[in-house]
């Protein structure tokens, strides 16, 4: 750690979050209790309490690692953390916000490379038919990460219980939907 | 014909840095009515005061201009020097060159420009200034301390024994407070009621206190040194000069089941009751909203078994009225109840108590004989975990202060459990450790280091129980904000400390001012923490914010070294720049039409009605007057008055005006 | 009584259950769902985790197309959906510089006058005044009812209920004659979106709720989201593999428990498409 390990009024990412989100980073006083509560800290990397205390530093290797880390794409937004937090530190849309940079910035964890692999499939399957697409989605997944065996017995179990459609629904406006996408993914990527 | 002494300071560099101060003397010099005019290094100082006595003396000065620092600093001095030199000190008036002109402005001529515009404003303004006398009011030496809590009790016995009668109210049936619900205090681990009953005693017992208990303030009127009060004393429904203290209807009593407010809900006590042995006076009440007779008509067994026939049960509220020379409001705190944090189950598990009825459990009077037992089975439990802050610094949910008692009496709490359970296992949840006190820090550390009570650093997130324990699922920040899980066998929440229930009604009837807590504000928070801003009515103990036991007691000696200050003189003497509604010569009498507008706008209720009357007694008519002893001299009367009839002595209208043409005209 | 019908992309798909039972119950109480025309899915958990202007305007898309359709209240049974319409309403009407943007995007108007219903609501606003002098097989088990996030939370946006402790779907338990217990894991997450990419995840987190469920005597667990159905009823495997043995407790959607109360067909509450078997 640099001589200048703590600089949180110069903090970059601070003052972006404060802008875009609303989220204060200085007004947690690191109680924990987003952290006692969540479902999934203990296969976080950094808990969301750490995450709020490694953002409040302004010191840019901690605000690289936040955006590196595993912890902000295992996050299931359940918002029971803002839900709890004594001072409504808005900790889900927070984490909304770093997700959407990592990608933005490649610095996605690759621990996260089934999960990610999951939200631009099913956003892949919506993009040309309106409507979610279940066995674009598994296909789609399982070539991004290549678990071919994985959930191979569901797909029939749920074919036999009608709940597994074979052809897509697709809808009318489907160039509405593309139209939206382009302007929105689209443009982040460039 | 006026002969004015300008005096113009340097204030060492702090004006003449950046003004002209010897230009300043000379231009004044030459003003119409001036005869005097000198500038120097430090006015303020014993030969600063001399130029000005000698000159008043020599030059025969009919009224003095200072050009120097704001009023707020040296008005008082400079006014008495000039008394002291046989001019009147209302003649002296004092320009402000450092506050609102060498201190806001750069070296510059039209700095100086400016600090000589401000010695002429004066300069005119006294040529229309009046000699004032100071005015005197009575002062009756009692006081009312309003209260009888720890606060309340230290005021009274300082007042009292400073020789002043006192009246003491409580609205409870006994004095005490919170001090006489806790077990044991920190950090010394003294024993509370041992402490506290002593004095209770000597409140009973003194010459000078009258003690009403099961009392309220009803209303208030007057001012400082002359209050008229009216107290409800509401009916015990027994003759307090029959009762002996015996206790028999307590016990024959047949309705036992209500909950004790003493034990915090925790016990049960009887319709005609006794708060707790040791109280204060040691004479029954009847609670009338539970009593059988009351409600039902049926019973009366207490008036059966009573050997002095003191059963009263058509006995009405007494109002009593008094005149009081000074209050002291010590009124206290409340707790606020935590079931506002769902997530935490405080009144849907009987296991997770406030730390109050901990007080109770830990004390041997209280509902288990000082043994610490779960609510729900009575069994000891064998793991308990306190959580800080179980409504305090909760901008969310409860309220954003910090309650400052809290982390001490959880680390008193923990070290009670681990005394009185050898083998139990004790956590406590903190955010911070504030333990600022004289031997505090010492005590927590006893806590941690002797008593092997586990801190753990971070809040709670819920509480739900399962298979009779409570899962507390926490977090340690301290370990890289590791989640923790305890399974334990009680929770104590520390609760905020609020103000009481009836505390904005009471300041309302006090015209004392309060925050948006409802906690009574003092005068200025770092140098008059024991006055408020109204003249005569004093703050002691946690009604002003939350404290603990030594700060209280230390707050109203304070407040009783005030009163008795108050009460060292026989008269009150008060500034005498105040309003006066004009009087001119019959058949006009006043200019005042009699429309009250004033009365109206009064903040201080200072405004009368006053009645003129011919030799035969028939009234001519009514007009405003102001009560010298109230009046505060803020000016909002002169401003509503359509007819011009009310001004403030020291700013007439006439001395405005000339303030404003002296600036206009040049 | 004709409200708007928004069924989203489970209930069309893995989840029909909840739809066909949706239906059943509304024509048993003469309530006409009509599905708003060419609705598309509302981005679910993906959107929000990718982009935040596709977040909004996705569901955005669907409310102006209610308005145009002339809907006044709308029905979305998914309580995922619920939330992020609801959400969606909520930062188009708060910020209008973002309604602006995403009205350019979509290239469509919005008013933000429908009112959205939950699940919930709509049975407590239609069909709960004449439940009870319906009811004639009363659904006589103790039941866990189990909320989830997304109903509940954010409180302030969604304002319904209350965050812990909600009452309201065990309150229609009752008027059915269920026995709603008492349980901890009401507002627990059940692991959402983590279904197929993590799987393990929702085993301990779908388990932990299962078990405390069944530890305190539920004999069904009843819920209002598809994905909560899922994780609790398609991953009973990964739950079982959790808790280390096999547990049978079914997970019914509520209108397929009041369709039962009611005496609505099983075959039409579509019972025999769960994972679980439903044998009460």
């Amino acid at each position: 750690m640099s001589t200048d390990s703590h600089n949180s009024s110069l903090s970059k990412l601070g003052t972006e979050l404060l802008v875009q989100t609303g989220v204060k980073v200085t007004h947690c006083y690191q109680c924990g209790k987003c952290t006692a509560g969540c479902p999934l800290a203990e296969e976080m990397d950094y808990p969301p309490s750490l995450v709020m205390r490694m953002l409040q530093t302004g010191n840019p290797e901690l605000e690289e690692r936040v955006l590196r880390s595993f912890s902000i794409w295992v996050c299931l937004t359940c918002e029971m953390c803002f839900a709890r937090c004594p001072m409504s530190i808005d900790i889900p849309k927070m984490m909304d916000y770093l997700r959407e940079k990592a990608i933005k910035e490649k610095k996605a964890n690759p621990k996260a490379k089934e999960i990610i692999a999951f939200h631009k499939s099913f956003l892949d399957s919506i993009k040309y038919t309106g409507r979610l697409y279940e066995i674009g989605l598994f296909a789609g997944y399982k070539s991004r990460t290549l678990k071919i065996l994985d959930d191979l017995s569901l797909a029939p179990k749920m074919m036999k219980r009608g709940k597994l459609n074979i052809l897509p629904e697709m809808i009318h406006d489907r160039s509405g939907i593309a139209a939206i996408f382009r302007k929105t993914v689209k443009k982040n990527k460039n | 014909m006026s002969k004015i002494g300008v005096f113009v300071c340097h204030c060492g560099e702090n004006i003449s840095a950046t003004v002209d101060c010897a230009k300043v003397a000379e231009t004044a010099a030459k003003y119409e009515g001036v005869t005097f005019s000198v500038d120097y290094k430090y006015m303020c100082s014993d030969p600063g005061q001399s130029i000005i006595k000698n000159a008043i003396k020599e030059k025969g000065l009919t009224g003095v201009v200072v050009g120097s620092c704001s009023p707020r600093m040296h008005e008082p001095t400079f006014r008495k020097a000039c008394a002291e030199a046989g001019l009147n000190p209302y003649m002296c008036e004092m320009a402000n060159l450092r506050e609102h002109c060498s201190w806001v402005h750069e070296k510059a001529e039209s700095t100086t420009e400016k600090a000589i515009d401000l010695v002429r404003v004066l300069v005119e303004k006294v040529k229309y200034n009046q000699s004032l006398d100071a005015i005197k009011v009575p002062v009756t030496k009692t006081a009312l301390v309003i209260g009888g809590g720890i606060a309340g009790i230290q005021t009274s016995l300082d007042i009292a024994n400073a020789g002043h009668k006192v009246i003491l109210i409580e609205k409870d049936p006994s004095i005490g407070g919170h001090m006489s619900q806790l077990s044991e205090t920190f950090p010394t681990l003294d024993c509370s009621q041992c402490i506290l009953t002593p004095r209770m005693v000597e409140v009973a017992q003194h010459p000078n206190i009258t003690l009403y208990t099961y009392a309220e303030l009803e209303s208030l009127e007057g001012f400082i040194g002359n209050f008229k009060v009216k107290i409800r004393r509401k009916s015990k429904s027994i003759d307090e000069k029959l009762c002996t203290g015996c206790g028999m209807c307590t016990i024959k009593c047949p309705n036992k089941k209500i909950p004790s407010e003493f034990n915090e809900g925790l016990g049960k006590r009887t319709a005609i009751y006794v708060p707790f042995p040791q109280a204060v006076p040691n004479k029954p009440v009847i609670d009338r909203i539970n009593c059988t007779y009351y409600t039902k008509g049926k019973c009366r067994i207490c008036e059966k078994v009573c050997p002095t026939q003191a059963i009263r049960f058509d006995q009405e509220d007494q109002i009593v009225e008094a005149e009081i020379g000074a209050i002291v409001v010590a009124t206290g705190f409340a707790v606020k109840q935590p079931d506002f944090f769902p997530e935490y189950g405080y009144g849907k598990y009987a296991d997770v108590i406030t730390g109050l009825q901990f007080e109770r459990l830990a004390s041997a009077s209280g509902p288990t004989l000082g043994e610490i037992r779960r609510p729900s089975d009575g069994k000891i439990p064998e793991k308990i975990v306190f959580l800080s802050c179980a409504g305090s610094r909760d901008e969310a949910k409860g309220i954003p202060y910090c309650s400052k008692i809290c982390c001490m009496y959880i680390a008193k709490h923990a070290m009670l459990y681990q005394h009185k359970v050898h083998g139990g296992k004790s956590y406590v949840f903190y955010m911070d450790i504030r333990a600022g006190g004289k031997m505090y820090e010492e005590f927590v550390r006893r806590a941690i280091e002797d008593d092997g009570v586990n801190y753990i650093r971070g809040r709670v997130s819920r509480i739900y129980e399962k298979n009779g324990k409570l899962i507390v699922k926490g977090a340690d920040t301290l370990l890289n904000a590791m989640p923790v899980e305890i399974e334990a066998d009680m929770v104590v929440l520390a609760t905020a400390g609020i103000a009481n229930e009836g505390a904005e009604e009471l300041a309302q009837k006090l015209h004392v001012s309060y925050d948006s807590y409802h906690f009574f504000a003092e005068a200025h928070p770092k140098l008059k923490p024991v006055e408020t801003n109204t003249a005569g009515i004093f703050l002691a103990g946690a009604c002003q914010a939350p404290r603990d036991i030594p700060e209280s007691v230390a707050m109203a000696s304070g407040a009783a070294v005030k009163v008795a200050g108050l009460f060292s003189q026989d008269e009150l003497t008060r500034e005498p720049l105040i309003a006066f509604v004009n009087r001119q010569a019959p058949p006009v009498y006043s200019s005042c039409v009699g429309c009250f507008l004033c009365v109206s706008a009064c903040p201080y209720q200072a405004i009368e009605k006053e009645e003129i009357k011919n030799r035969n007694g028939e009234v001519l008519k009514t007009v405003a007057r102001v009560n010298p002893g109230l009046c505060q001299g803020c000016g909002t009367c002169v401003a509503f008055c359509r007819t011009k009839s009310i001004d403030i002595q020291g700013y007439t209208h006439e001395q405005v005006y000339s303030e404003v043409m002296a600036l206009l005209n040049d | 009584m004709t409200l708007g019908f928004y069924p989203g992309c489970s209930l069309k798909g893995s989840s029909r259950e909840y739809a066909e039972s949706v239906l059943a119950v509304a024509g048993a109480f003469d309530i006409f769902l009509e599905e708003i025309s060419d609705w598309n899915c509302c981005g679910a958990t993906a959107a929000h985790n990718i982009n935040r202007e596709l977040s909004v305007a996705l569901p955005a898309r669907i409310l102006s197309l209610a308005e145009k359709q002339g809907f006044e209240e709308i029905v979305v049974p998914c309580a995922a959906c619920f939330s992020r319409l609801t959400v969606t309403k909520h930062e188009l009407s708060a910020d209008p510089s973002l309604r602006e943007r995403i009205c350019e995007i979509n290239k469509m108007d919005y008013k933000g006058s429908v009112r959205i219903l939950n699940i919930i609501q709509m049975l407590d606003k239609y069909v709960t005044p004449s439940l009870e002098s319906r009811v004639t097989k009363p659904f006589d088990h103790k039941v866990a009812c189990y909320y989830g996030c997304y109903l509940v939370r954010p409180h302030e946006i969604l304002k319904f209920d209350r965050e812990e402790d909600p009452q309201s779907m065990d309150d229609l338990m009752l008027k059915i004659g269920a026995t709603p217990i008492d349980w901890a894991f009401k507002t627990e997450c059940c692991g959402a979106g983590l279904s197929v990419s993590r799987t393990r995840s929702v085993g301990r987190l779908s388990g932990k709720i299962i078990s405390d469920a069944v530890d305190r005597g539920a004999e069904a667990m009843v819920v209002v989201c598809p994905m909560c159905h899922s994780n609790l009823d398609m991953r009973r495997d990964a739950i079982n593999t959790f808790l280390g043995e096999k547990i049978g407790i079914p997970v019914l959607y509520v209108t397929q428990a009041i369709g039962l109360a009611v005496g609505i067909d099983r075959k039409a509450l579509a019972l025999q498409r769960h994972f679980v078997k439903v044998t009460i």
